[in-house]
């Protein structure tokens, strides 16, 4: 039952602000995918990718006591995956989405195999490391409402805030993001126009992998302070539902990845409250908890089959180039 | 930056090479399984010994590999089928669980029927629970991406639906576990060896792969369709087959199947429904793709090679606990098989060529 005292002031503003916080590692994996995806190539790799980010960044915090080092070997981790996927995805192609199934199986083994060599077996209690604090902007927390939505959230936050505007701007008005957009839409056609379809989707998979890597390192070393069993809990499969939700557009893409991080904590503040299903006031209605967690997969499905003629998704995507047929 | 290797058309590859693809990808991931056994300090053949000693060193040991085997025969051969047709089913799991979950409606209830009528009705409702969740996939007539994506949506819907009934509708409430009642006796497949968990699924399993999977493929109609669409979708038009009725039916047969191996965890083994029939996070589906993929879509090798992976996750645990090595090396194994089977694949079909 959704109490009164609940839907306070404060509480919205709270549960905001939580909702951006939770949602920042799925608004890397969101850009990850987003951005390969435009480029014409599906990775269903992300979801390994994202383990073996959080546990990089989780091991190399924990051996170096220094969060800024975790932070660069996933990116380092992210890179050299990232050129091997390119290298697969974009040179191989056929079959890039089955390809997809074997990066994340073996990266979720990797990541938990690297993880069980360096601590040990499973007894003990569980290694922590101290995690990302919050960081207050100064002034601009003070503005009432937006300050402690938007400017009391970690640097991750705020870096995959400015990422996508950034991303927006370059697929709207710049020749890079024309570029990735024609590759996926007509690979043939850029490489008649002298365009490098190889050379785009290299870029476009490898900074992608580097943004899913991050995604996951969040989960390790700012939201969560271990490398949990489980920790990246299908994020990276969500990101492929909310990268078809937003339609592949960067500003939709971040809409819907901070709705489902309310939706995230949302259902969290209720389970910790012991609720596992809401009564909507008056009604006979209840809602399971159940249904927050399916909600990203449904919606993707009712997506996909109301617009699947208007959805703006890339045309070559899954579809390999090869030059030399 | 100019690629200095040039890819050419190959021709096709000879059957022998083609029908050695299990082997060359399994002999390539036994190699590059060494290093991270060697990176935990053991001794690759040690560890090797002991997978399969801890996996085939008894008749418990030996009966148990065929429980695990039964699953993967099942969704491997649901997986092969489908991308046979080029119907990507990336969903066995989810449909695994569908055919669970209509399974146990039927399974939980009519406890005055015979077995004999009560067991067909089950596997029926089993694997129309698994073709129901396989059908949307058949968006891609209209949508190229369609049948991946939403087979691959559909997992984690079925995996939350099924946790959804055993917490609410389907709860058992003379438990405070997550789980439904028990089936009735008049629908548990009954245990064929005694004392051990060998029951009457593993027989099904092995029967519905060999003889009407094989068959399916080699000698109907339907299957001469399937692979004609499988090696040249363009030709197989002109020959007249219609792509939108041969995807609706694969999706069927294949969603049934990956039912069925639903039908065989609930029947056979647990003995009522829960969320966690398969392996979290790489369950038998994603494990049926594994397997269906270095088979060559072959529905003999799948049973082949769903018997070793079943042999290689059984005894991870053996050789985890004895030569210190970490059990995710098994799926390590599984990546790498699927990764080695894929280049092979890719080889196989094309000549790397130097480019000056």
């Amino acid at each position: 039952m959704m109490q009164a005292e609940l839907v306070t002031f404060g509480f919205v503003i709270a549960m905001a602000a939580a909702s951006i916080r939770i949602a920042t590692s799925l608004m890397y994996a969101t850009l990850g995918e987003m951005i390969t995806e435009r480029s014409g190539i599906l990775n269903l790799g992300i979801e390994g990718l994202m383990i073996l980010g959080a546990m990089t960044a989780f091991i190399t915090t924990y051996a170096t006591h220094n969060l800024t080092l975790g932070v660069c070997a996933t990116i380092l981790v992210g890179l050299v995956e990232g050129l091997v996927m390119a290298v697969v995805y974009g040179r191989i192609g056929t079959n890039q989405h089955v390809w997809g199934v074997a990066f994340t199986i073996a990266n979720f083994g990797l990541a938990y195999f690297i993880y069980r060599l360096y601590f040990g077996g499973t007894a003990g209690v569980m290694s922590t490391i101290i995690p990302y604090a919050p960081v207050r902007i100064p002034f601009l927390a003070d503005i009432p409402v937006l300050g402690p939505i938007l400017f009391e959230q970690y640097a991750y936050t705020y870096v995959a805030l400015i990422l996508f505007v950034v991303f927006a701007i370059v697929f709207k008005y710049t020749i890079w993001g024309l570029i990735i957009t024609v590759v996926g839409d007509n690979p043939a056609a850029a490489d008649t126009a002298g365009i490098s379809v190889y050379r785009t989707r290299y870029i476009a998979v490898t900074l992608g992998a580097i943004f899913m890597a991050l995604g996951g390192s969040f989960l390790s070393i700012a939201q969560f302070n271990a490398f949990l069993f489980e920790i990246v809990a299908g994020r990276g499969w969500i990101a492929i539902a909310l990268v078809t939700i937003g339609n592949w557009k960067p500003m939709r893409c971040l809409f819907v990845a901070i709705l489902f991080g309310f939706i995230d904590a949302l259902q969290l503040r209720l389970q910790a409250l012991g609720m596992n299903e809401i009564t909507l006031a008056g009604t006979a209605i209840t809602i399971p908890f159940q249904l927050f967690l399916a909600l990203p997969y449904v919606l993707t499905i009712l997506f996909l089959v109301i617009s699947s003629r208007k959805a703006d998704y890339p045309t070559a995507l899954l579809t390999p180039y090869r030059r030399e047929e | 930056m100019k690629f200095p290797f040039r890819l050419e058309k190959a021709p096709p590859p000879s059957t022998l090479r083609r029908a050695l693809l299990p082997v060359r990808a399994l002999v390539a991931t036994f190699l590059a399984g060494a290093i991270p056994i060697l990176a935990a300090g053991a001794n690759p053949l040690t560890a090797y010994y002991q997978m399969a000693a801890g996996s085939l060193g008894d008749m418990i040991a030996i009966t148990e590999v065929f429980v695990r085997a039964a699953p993967l025969m099942l969704t491997g051969l649901a997986i092969a089928i489908a991308f046979r047709a080029k119907f990507w089913n990336i969903g066995a799991e989810g449909q695994l669980y569908a055919g669970a979950i209509l399974g146990t409606l039927v399974a939980v209830n009519f406890s005055e029927l015979p077995f004999w009528i009560h067991i067909p009705f089950m596997i029926v409702a089993g694997m129309i629970g698994g073709a129901l969740c396989a059908l949307p996939g058949i968006l891609k007539i209209k949508l190229k991406v369609g049948d991946v994506v939403i087979t691959l949506m559909l997992n984690f819907i079925m995996i939350i639906l099924t946790s959804y009934l055993v917490q609410n509708v389907l709860k058992d409430p003379f438990t405070r576990w997550p789980q439904s009642p028990p089936i009735t006796d008049s629908a548990t497949y009954p245990i064929l060896i005694p004392f051990t968990r060998f029951h009457l699924g593993i027989v099904i399993a092995l029967f519905v792969a060999l003889v009407v999977g094989y068959g399916l493929i080699e000698y109907t109609a339907l299957g001469y369709e399937i692979k004609a669409v499988g090696s040249n979708e363009i030709a197989s038009r002109l020959a007249g087959i219609n792509p939108t009725a041969l995807t609706i039916k694969t999706a069927i047969i294949s969603g049934s199947f990956a039912g069925l191996a639903g039908i065989g965890e609930v029947a056979g083994i647990r003995h009522h429904l829960i969320a966690t029939l398969s392996p979290v996070p790489i369950g038998y589906g994603l494990t049926g793709v594994v397997i269906a993929v270095i088979s060559g879509l072959n529905p003999l090798s799948v049973v082949l090679v769903a018997f070793l992976f079943s042999i290689i996750i059984n005894g991870s645990q053996t050789m985890s606990r004895l030569t210190g090595v970490p059990i995710f090396l098994s799926e390590i194994f599984q990546g790498l098989a699927l990764g080695f089977s894929l280049l092979f694949l890719f080889l196989d079909q094309y000549r790397i060529r130097r480019v000056r």
